[in-house]
């Protein structure tokens, strides 16, 4: 009897002390790299002496003072005026991206058309090309179409499928799915459209919201582009107003940006958020065989 | 509106389509399919009469499921004509050729639940929604799928999913039913209940079927007719027990059947006009013949079913001229419960081991001697080319 029970103890000492420093570092390394997060919410509510004066996390003398302040801007503008600026080109161009990578992606998975794949491996080329390669060419073609200082230069390109990425992660998705469903429903009477709207779509909703998600948080991140296209301030997304923030005045209210930094991650957040369940759900199960 | 209601009284009456004696009948003409430069249907020719269920039966990769395809429309044959009903259809597509398809995959839509799966052909087509309602109830009926019409096919097992692909067909009321392999995914015990649904179903609809398996309880079991294919040709085409009793070839005699047949080379000795003499390894075995086109010297091919050898001490109990017995060495034992299948090794007969199917309680030993019969009009015979020779030998034996 003895003889059994104590190697058992043993065992079960042994799993839970390689739990426990498991956890340990698991918490330990987490901690680690978000505490630069932590920092920068805790910091919004700091007054700005106080941001590089002490290294603790928690604000000693909590304000409101950089979020009002922060939010009220340097400028003409109230920080809701550059955030309904990024929404204002965000959305089409989300949108757009969706439809159009849906759209090409589908034609790549599914249909027979000569040279198909010298197109597919060209437009996976494209991923691989460096955005800023095409930076003058673009500028000067959208000077010539007289779209400076407006959002379209920002999302007219994407209803053309131009971001290879998410063409190639539908395609990818796409050459998952058995294709029996998209014959059944043609047997059931639909075009291509229709099983594209009816069939393809809805089995595809976690890849499509993937697509809407990555494209909305790189586009609200993105800095770049704004920057060569938009010139007046009243048009400037968020990206380019915590920037301006910054090299306007002579000594930074860094407790004013890091608070305006912390509001503009909040739509990404709240966004990744409500989309979360779809990405674990999986959409397919109990459609073909189980 | 008025539209709508046409297409109604199309699909409920199916005036629209074919009309008149050939309504349900299937023709292919000389199809062919070619992917690339692989030549998978070479040249079908057959008709499916109104009503029948057609079973397309053959190894993997043989042109089966290509050939329904080609029928459904999911593929267009490189050349030949398929016609359904009176019309040509070779060209039309699948959801206006009057076919209606069952998956191997099942193919349900996971979005949509039980009765919007059964009715999205009919809300394509433009349907009425209180008419669509009511032609999935009765087929929902029929299936005795009414208590899960709201469910999602995630929430069904996998015998009701396939009965929702089934149902799915009901509801177009189409002239001819395809089913793909339909049973497939199913466990043994659900494949036997689902395979005497569709049986029931075909005798309740009498509605013309092409079932592909490559499963030949399946085929033998459902079919009507069986057509057997192999490498993108037809073998035969007959009813089961015709294949069974008279396979065409050394293919279908091999295919045909399970165990497999056990197959002999031997040489040909004598032809005379009731008769052919074939000198097998140790023994000459006279078959029973009319008008067999061999020559003596000729290489030939005897085949006999695993089920046709009887054991014991005097296992045939006929004259010397009706059946033959021999001494034999057990092998090996597979035992089945209710039968037993012996691998024996018989020198008079061939170098190889042959499978004998015998009752399961027969006591056998490995290594031990057994004495073996056959009966001559039970053996089958082929020629080099591998074709049946003569008037087909077990034609006047009744069931044995």
């Amino acid at each position: 009897m003895s003889l059994i029970s104590a190697p058992r103890r043993d065992v079960a000492w042994i799993g839970r002390f390689s739990a426990l420093l498991r956890y340990a570092v698991l918490i330990g390394v987490g901690l680690l790299m978000l505490y630069p997060l932590f920092w920068m919410v805790a910091a919004s509510f700091k007054p700005n002496h106080e941001i590089f004066g002490s290294a603790g996390l928690w604000p000693q003398e909590p304000t409101m003072d950089g979020v009002v302040k922060g939010w009220r801007t340097g400028t003409e503008y109230s920080f809701a005026t550059y955030l309904l600026n990024s929404f204002a080109f965000i959305m089409p161009k989300v949108l757009l991206t969706v439809v159009s990578s849906v759209l090409v992606a589908y034609g790549f998975a599914r249909f027979r058309m000569p040279g198909k794949q010298l197109w597919f491996a060209l437009m996976v080329a494209t991923i691989l090309l460096p955005k800023s390669v095409l930076l003058i060419p673009q500028y000067l073609m959208f000077r010539e179409f007289g779209w400076l200082d407006t959002y379209l230069p920002l999302y007219v390109p994407c209803a053309f499928a131009t971001d290879g990425f998410f063409v190639f992660m539908v395609v990818q998705f796409l050459r998952g799915i058995p294709p029996d469903m998209e014959e059944a429903a043609v047997i059931d009477g639909c075009n291509s459209l229709q099983v594209l709207w009816h069939v393809v779509v809805p089995v595809i909703m976690p890849a499509i919201i993937s697509v809407a998600l990555f494209q909305f948080m790189w586009s609200l991140n993105d800095f770049l582009y704004p920057l060569i296209y938009l010139s007046s301030v009243g048009k400037y997304p968020v990206a380019l107003a915590l920037k301006m923030a910054i090299d306007v005045t002579e000594a930074t209210a860094w407790n004013q940006v890091l608070a305006m930094s912390t509001i503009a991650l909040l739509p990404s957040l709240i966004v990744f958020f409500l989309a979360q369940k779809y990405f674990v759900e999986g959409i397919t199960s109990g459609s073909v065989k189980g | 509106m008025a539209s709508k209601a046409d297409i109604a009284e199309g699909a409920t009456t199916d005036k629209s389509r074919g009309g008149g004696v050939a309504k349900g009948r299937v023709l292919l003409r000389g199809v062919t399919k070619c992917f690339g430069a692989v030549d998978v249907i070479k040249g079908v020719d057959l008709e499916i009469a109104p009503g029948e269920l057609t079973v397309f039966v053959g190894p993997s990769g043989c042109g089966k499921s290509t050939l329904l395809r080609l029928v459904s429309g999911l593929e267009l044959p490189t050349g030949g004509s398929i016609i359904i009903g009176d019309r040509d259809v070779t060209l039309v597509h699948p959801s206006e050729r009057g076919i209606a398809m069952v998956f191997q995959s099942y193919a349900l839509y996971p979005h949509m639940s039980v009765a919007e799966n059964m009715g999205f052909g009919l809300k394509i087509a433009g349907l009425p929604k209180p008419l669509i309602k009511e032609k999935v109830a009765k087929a929902a009926e029929i299936l005795q799928l009414t208590p899960l019409l709201d469910r999602k096919p995630r929430a069904l097992s996998g015998g009701q999913r396939q009965r929702v692909a089934i149902g799915r067909c009901i509801v177009r009321e189409p002239e001819v039913f395809l089913f793909d392999e339909p049973l497939s995914n199913l466990d043994a015990a659900l494949r036997g209940q689902m395979r005497v649904e569709i049986a029931r179903l075909h005798a309740k609809l009498g509605a013309t079927m092409i079932y592909v398996t490559h499963d030949q309880v399946e085929a033998m079991t459902l079919a009507t007719r069986i057509v057997v294919l192999n490498a993108g040709r037809i073998e035969q085409i007959g009813a089961p027990i015709e294949l069974y009793r008279h396979p065409a070839n050394l293919f279908v005699a091999g295919f045909i059947g399970s165990p497999a047949m056990n197959f002999m080379d031997g040489i040909v000795e004598a032809v005379e006009t009731d008769g052919v003499s074939v000198r097998l390894n140790g023994a000459t075995l006279r078959l029973p013949r009319h008008d067999a086109a061999v020559k003596p010297g000729a290489k030939v091919t005897v085949g006999i079913r695993p089920e046709h050898f009887r054991v014991g001490p005097t296992p045939t109990d006929m004259d010397h001229d009706q059946a033959v017995e021999f001494d034999a060495i057990i092998d090996l034992v597979e035992r089945l419960g209710g039968e037993t299948l012996a691998h024996l090794r018989m020198p008079s007969l061939s170098d190889g081991v042959l499978v004998v199917k015998i009752s399961g309680d027969v006591p056998l030993r490995i290594g031990t001697g057994l004495r073996v019969g056959v009966r001559l009009a039970q053996c089958h015979l082929f020629d080099a080319d591998g074709r049946a020779v003569g008037e087909p030998a077990a034609r006047a034996v009744v069931a044995a």
